[in-house]
């Protein structure tokens, strides 16, 4: 079984700050990691070549400094990784880049054929999730989103538990397909030691525009791009809202009347 | 089968990056395991850096290593309450280049920059591993057990660079538990200022800095020092007591920082700055009667893990990266033997005890438990000294002689006989 992740490198929205004044990202000092659903994703597929055999290959698109992501999934236990990175892939909305790592897939399809390929439900940055399904559509296999665990894996078809807003599905899909990969499907491991040895001197096969094979160049970057950002703030700040004063005692009593008062807020069975 | 290199040095601050970096140099395969996120993550200094020790290692290296300011002015404040007797050196030669003495830095960047320099010579650097114990087979270290599944790894020699509380080398047997009174607990904060007004306040440019080391009330006469030092755009501050004077004394590390940050000679350099963050770390201050067996087969032991800091000159950094060489140069002469033992490495003690680390550290061995026992040398002279100077420079209609009749019967004041004793024992174990 030969499963690929596509991985992004995100600046980590834990330090992130938004500059009031611009209403821009005020990326200065802010580190770059793995996106965590994209962690999850690579750490699933490891669990799954444990079980069935096989191979995982993580893809990136970005700068060359997302090696790093690379590197990081070559410690969870991937054992290859691609990384295209070109100016000419710049500026890419979720369109265009599912176009670039689609063209990318392919080549990679010619020498070592894909059964799956998992992505993480979305980038913590973007927060779109959009390019898994992209890529599914271009590939013209199913997606399937929100996975929560997957249950069965034979060499034709999957079982899937999907994540819905209050509850769960139980899927069956063909092979090849694409799936994006909720949290909780897994915890990230720590990562063995010879993992660590490999990943920090591994360099993943890097391919520029020219190294993809029938590629509308309209289609990339910027260019390819129809997404435009109409305007950017920051949510506005919560206002204080009521505070409750006194002994616990007296702000007990005044909580209940409190919840008295919004019992409508609450669907209790008054049985 | 684990893996084997031919050194594996555990931590990655400035004794295990000196030693990492020029077994690299030298051609050997050299594994370096560090258990923060990243090099410096979990080391904490005052920030100062010499230049003597890197520069043996990287010749001209301020020139792209992140250091904050060349120190031109080092200033010295015997703290009473409300006042304090200054002592110090300024010196233009320390703004040039050729005759830089040292640094300020943050060991954040510092010691990341450190670590590329020597992974850029081929060294492997693993982070956020701790390693939990050496591989002993017949006596002799063959590898080390790291808390990762299939941890473990080998090599000819594994150098203990993990820092003041080496528990590898305690494992190992080389020393004890650390005595309360051999460490000091230091507390600091960076505080974020504008160079403009750092440069005001301490009257130096851009491209230089201040160093303030502050003893007395400072601590409150506890044993220990506070400091303040000039970064770029921010300033260290921190204090440091033994954790033996801060179990004995109940004293709240963060509360005496606080007293110092409120002190009427203190705040006024410092108001208005912005804190940025908060570290505390253990420093090495048992000197040379706390330094550990250093060798053995297959094993060295060096920088704040081999407790080479002197508490006095407020040495370390150089010492670590000192020791970090010599660990190198013994490392090469064992692998020219082909033996890896305890015999062969033994010139890294021997080169450790001959060099200005081991003469200095014995130069002062006895000076940490001195004060510790008479405290009566911050606790009693520094206000002491403080109240004769005001005392000498107030002019008051009193003779000069007078004056001086007067300080004199002050320091008498607790007997002749002790103050003569105090100041032999003084000069006894600074000489």
């Amino acid at each position: 079984m030969h499963i690929v992740v596509c991985v992004k490198q995100v600046p980590d929205t834990k330090v992130i700050k938004i500059n009031p004044k611009t209403n821009t990202l005020d990326r200065r000092g802010v580190p770059s990691i793995i996106n965590p659903y994209d962690a999850h994703a690579v750490q699933e597929a490891v669990h799954l070549k444990r079980q069935h055999g096989g191979k995982v290959s993580v893809l990136s698109m970005g700068p060359p400094q997302a090696t790093a992501v690379i590197k990081k999934s070559i410690e969870i236990g991937a054992d290859e990784g691609y990384l295209i990175s070109d100016r000419a892939f710049a500026g890419a909305d979720t369109l265009a880049t599912s176009y670039a790592l689609t063209k990318a897939l392919e080549k990679i399809s010619k020498t070592s054929p894909i059964d799956m390929v998992f992505c993480g439900k979305h980038a913590i940055d973007g927060d779109t999730g959009q390019v898994g399904p992209g890529i599914a559509k271009r590939l013209d296999i199913p997606p399937i989103t929100n996975i929560s665990a997957i249950t069965k894996v034979t060499k034709d078809y999957v079982e899937l538990q999907r994540k819905l807003q209050d509850g769960y599905a139980h899927i069956r899909s063909t092979l090849p397909c694409l799936i994006t990969i909720e949290k909780e499907i897994n915890e990230i491991e720590y990562a063995p030691f010879p993992n660590m040895l490999k990943a920090v001197n591994y360099q993943p096969v890097v391919w520029s525009i020219d190294h993809l094979e029938d590629v509308d160049r309209k289609q990339l970057g910027l260019k390819g791009s129809p997404t435009v950002v109409g305007k950017m703030f920051a949510p506005p700040k919560q206002e204080g809202g009521h505070r409750l004063e006194g002994t616990p005692e007296e702000q007990v009593v005044q909580l209940v009347e409190v919840l008295k008062e919004k019992q409508y807020l609450f669907h209790f069975n008054k049985g | 089968m684990p893996e084997k290199f031919d050194v594996i040095v555990v931590g990655a601050g400035p004794a295990g990056t000196s030693c990492a970096y020029q077994c690299a140099k030298n051609g050997l395969k050299v594994l370096q395991i560090e258990r923060g996120e990243y090099p410096g993550a979990k080391n904490v200094m005052g920030g100062v850096l010499y230049k003597q020790q890197l520069e043996e290692i990287i010749p001209e290296f301020w020139k792209e290593a992140p250091i904050e300011r060349p120190i031109v002015e080092q200033r010295m404040w015997l703290l009473d309450e409300e006042s304090a007797m200054t002592l110090g050196f300024k010196g233009r030669a320390w703004a040039n280049e050729a005759s830089y003495n040292n640094f300020t830095i943050l060991r954040a960047k510092f010691d990341q920059w450190f670590a590329r320099k020597a992974q850029e010579l081929g060294v492997t650097l693993i982070n956020e591993t701790v390693v939990e114990e050496c591989l002993v087979e017949n006596g002799k270290v063959i590898g080390v057990r790291t808390d990762r599944p299939e941890g473990e790894v080998l090599a000819d020699v594994v150098v203990l660079a993990d820092g003041v509380n080496s528990l590898l080398a305690k494992q190992l047997g080389f020393h004890q538990d650390i005595e309360p009174a051999q460490v000091a607990l230091t507390v600091m904060e960076v505080l974020k200022l504008p160079a403009e007004t750092i440069n005001e306040r301490f009257n130096i440019e851009d491209g230089q800095g201040c160093t303030i080391e502050m003893f007395g009330d400072s601590t409150k006469g506890h044993l220990g020092t506070a400091f303040l030092y000039t970064n770029k755009e921010s300033l260290n501050i921190g204090v440091g007591a033994t954790l033996s004077s801060i179990v004995k004394e109940k004293i709240k590390p963060y509360e005496l920082l606080e007293y110092v940050k409120n002190h009427p000679i203190v705040k006024p350099l410092i108001q208005g700055a912005e804190e940025a963050e908060y570290l505390a770390h253990l420093i090495p201050e048992g000197g040379y009667h706390a330094i550990p067996k250093l060798v053995g087969d297959g094993v060295i032991v060096a920088g704040d893990a081999a407790q080479l800091v002197n508490g006095i000159h407020r040495e370390g950094s150089n010492m670590a990266m000192k020791s970090g060489s010599y660990a190198a140069e013994a490392i090469l002469l064992a692998k020219q033997k082909g033996r890896f033992t305890e015999e062969v490495l033994a010139i890294y003690r021997e080169k450790v005890y001959e060099s200005f680390i081991g003469q200095d550290l014995k130069k002062y061995k006895d000076a940490t438990e001195t004060l510790e026992n008479h405290p009566q040398y911050l606790k009693e002279y520094i206000p002491m000294m403080n109240r004769a100077a005001r005392a000498f420079f107030t002019v008051d209609g009193t003779s000069k002689r007078e004056k001086q009749k007067g300080i004199f019967n002050m320091f008498m004041e607790r007997g002749k006989i002790r103050t003569v004793q105090d100041m032999y024992r003084a000069w006894k174990v600074m000489k």
